[in-house]
């Protein structure tokens, strides 16, 4: 699609110039349904957890408080941006820049439907799980250069909660390449063809469910958020931070479960595929709906999973987190790798033929 | 060994997480029970003790008659009341101020007074942005009184078998 751009601007431009524009349009065409997904994301979560709580959630501001969003992110651009003393400046403004652009970043690999994706690479899911450990950075800069006990605690927290949980999630990931045979995501997609019955969600229950919740402890969501934990260390690696360097870091948190919502639905829910395929009348009558909007209405269960979660379940212990990750998670996936590797010499089921 | 395996099925199937989500899950279609206060107001109950008032009888007299008995009962001395005599020989107040920042709204003073005159109404959303307006004077009690006079009628009878 992409290209298509690129060759008609060569028509009457410059082929740099070209190349250059095209480049800012895939970069736009990105960011921006996802810096507006965030703000409806962060939205839904407080109208998600309110309701469950049996409350209203924000209802103030515009109809049915839909411009709650908006009005935070006047509030958070129009505040001050605090610098403690004795800090780091320079790590201190880097630290947001470090969480923002890996969560900007690994977008660009992510397929949204059969053609639209930014770079079709072949090695998408290594280039998603190193660009999203450099997120790590964001975290442990901050904490560092904030010059605060609690800040410092947090990113400790933080990177050793997020470097734990990586080798689970990496370890869920290498039994999806097992079953595809590919590290392309649109081709573990088309993996995955065939209805519901043939998405590697059934082979792969288990890692389904560690990859969510190693997703949840990569992001510093509930019940994994000891790197904030309000009640011991404030507000974690953020605490000294204000304005728009928090907003920062919170939409770099949002994008992320976002990622990650994208990734699960990806590689174990069948990605943009409908789940009524081969089923005879509702594959017809479903038959309007575009690819694109399989793979949002995934994507949304799953961020409403999140939300979910958050609502439901109290915060892990640190100690227990860590028992967690390297006790349970990491030992399940790898059984399940020798799982998957017998399930394969065996031709086992519709996936490994 | 039978509870062993039982105990592993329930720690991997994660029954124990699966059924807190679907508490919560059940909560997210209960039916909201948030007042949206400006809009929505929760009833009052015809005792609620809220700003004071003094009230009249139905031929314009003042009911109060400086007993100062709600002076004496009230706990945090937020009353202050000087009386004499008037010109037709009845006892009455010449001054009669209820400090708003002392007083707790216990309603002491209502209960203490023979005469219904001192009365906490239903009316509780006001504000005094410095100090000075929140001494209220006889005056502005017995203007808030005649201004209220129905409702504060309405709830003494409402109560009256109870007292």
């Amino acid at each position: 699609m992409f290209d298509a751009i690129q060759a008609f601007l060569s028509t009457f431009l410059f082929d740099w110039l070209a190349i250059v524009i095209t480049l800012v349009i895939q970069a736009l065409v990105v960011i921006l349904p996802i810096m507006i997904t965030v703000m409806l994301l962060t939205y839904a979560e407080r109208k998600v957890i309110g309701y469950m709580q049996v409350r209203m959630g924000p209802n103030r501001v515009g109809p049915g408080g839909w411009f709650q969003p908006i009005a935070d992110a006047i509030k958070l651009m129009t505040k001050e941006v605090i610098f403690p003393r004795q800090s780091n400046k320079f790590l201190f403004i880097v630290a947001p820049v470090l969480s923002i652009a890996p969560a900007v970043a690994v977008w660009a690999v992510i397929p949204f439907s059969p053609e639209v994706v930014v770079s079709d690479i072949n090695a998408g899911i290594l280039y998603i799980l190193a660009v999203s450990s450099i997120l790590v950075y964001g975290t442990i800069i901050a904490g560092w250069a904030s010059n605060s006990k609690y800040a410092f605690l947090g990113a400790l927290r933080g990177s050793a909660q997020k470097i734990s949980y990586e080798i689970a999630m990496g370890f869920a990931l290498v039994t999806v390449l097992m079953i595809a045979g590919s590290m392309n995501l649109s081709e573990i997609v088309a993996g995955q063809q065939g209805g519901i019955l043939n998405w590697y969600l059934l082979p792969l229950l288990p890692m389904f469910v560690v990859y969510f919740l190693s997703g949840l402890a990569e992001t510093n969501r509930t019940p994994f958020d000891i790197v904030e934990g309000e009640a011991e260390i404030v507000a974690g690696f953020h605490v000294e931070y204000s304005g728009m360097t928090f907003g920062v870091f919170m939409l770099a948190e949002y994008a992320m479960m976002i990622l990650i919502s994208f990734m699960t639905a990806i590689m174990f829910l069948g990605g943009w595929l409908s789940p009524f395929e081969g089923i005879p009348v509702l594959e017809t009558l479903f038959a309007w709906v575009p690819a694109f909007g399989w793979l949002a209405f995934k994507v949304s269960f799953l961020l409403f999973v999140f939300l979910w979660l958050r609502a439901t379940f109290p915060r892990y212990r640190y100690d227990q987190l860590m028992r967690l990750g390297w006790k349970v998670l990491i030992p399940v996936t790898i059984v399940w790798v020798f799982v998957v590797g017998a399930m394969q010499y065996f031709k086992f089921g519709p996936w490994f033929n | 060994m039978v509870k062993f395996i039982r105990h592993q099925v329930k720690t991997f199937g994660l029954t124990e997480l699966f059924k807190g989500l679907a508490l919560t899950g059940k909560y997210l279609f209960k039916k909201k029970i948030t007042v949206r206060y400006p809009e929505e107001k929760t009833p009052l109950s015809p005792r609620f003790r809220g700003h004071h008032a003094l009230r009249r009888y139905e031929n314009g007299e003042e009911r109060c008659i400086a007993c100062k008995l709600c002076e004496a009962v009230c706990p945090a001395n937020a009353i202050t009341i000087e009386s004499e005599e008037r010109e037709d020989g009845s006892r009455r107040t010449t001054q009669y101020d209820i400090d708003m920042f002392k007083c707790i709204y216990c309603g002491f003073c209502e209960e203490a007074c023979p005469v219904d005159a001192i009365v906490e109404t239903r009316v509780f959303e006001y504000e005094f942005q410095e100090r000075g307006p929140h001494i209220m004077t006889k005056d502005k009690l017995l203007a808030f009184g005649d201004k209220h006079e129905q409702q504060i009628a309405a709830d003494r009878a409402a109560d009256a078998k109870y007292r």
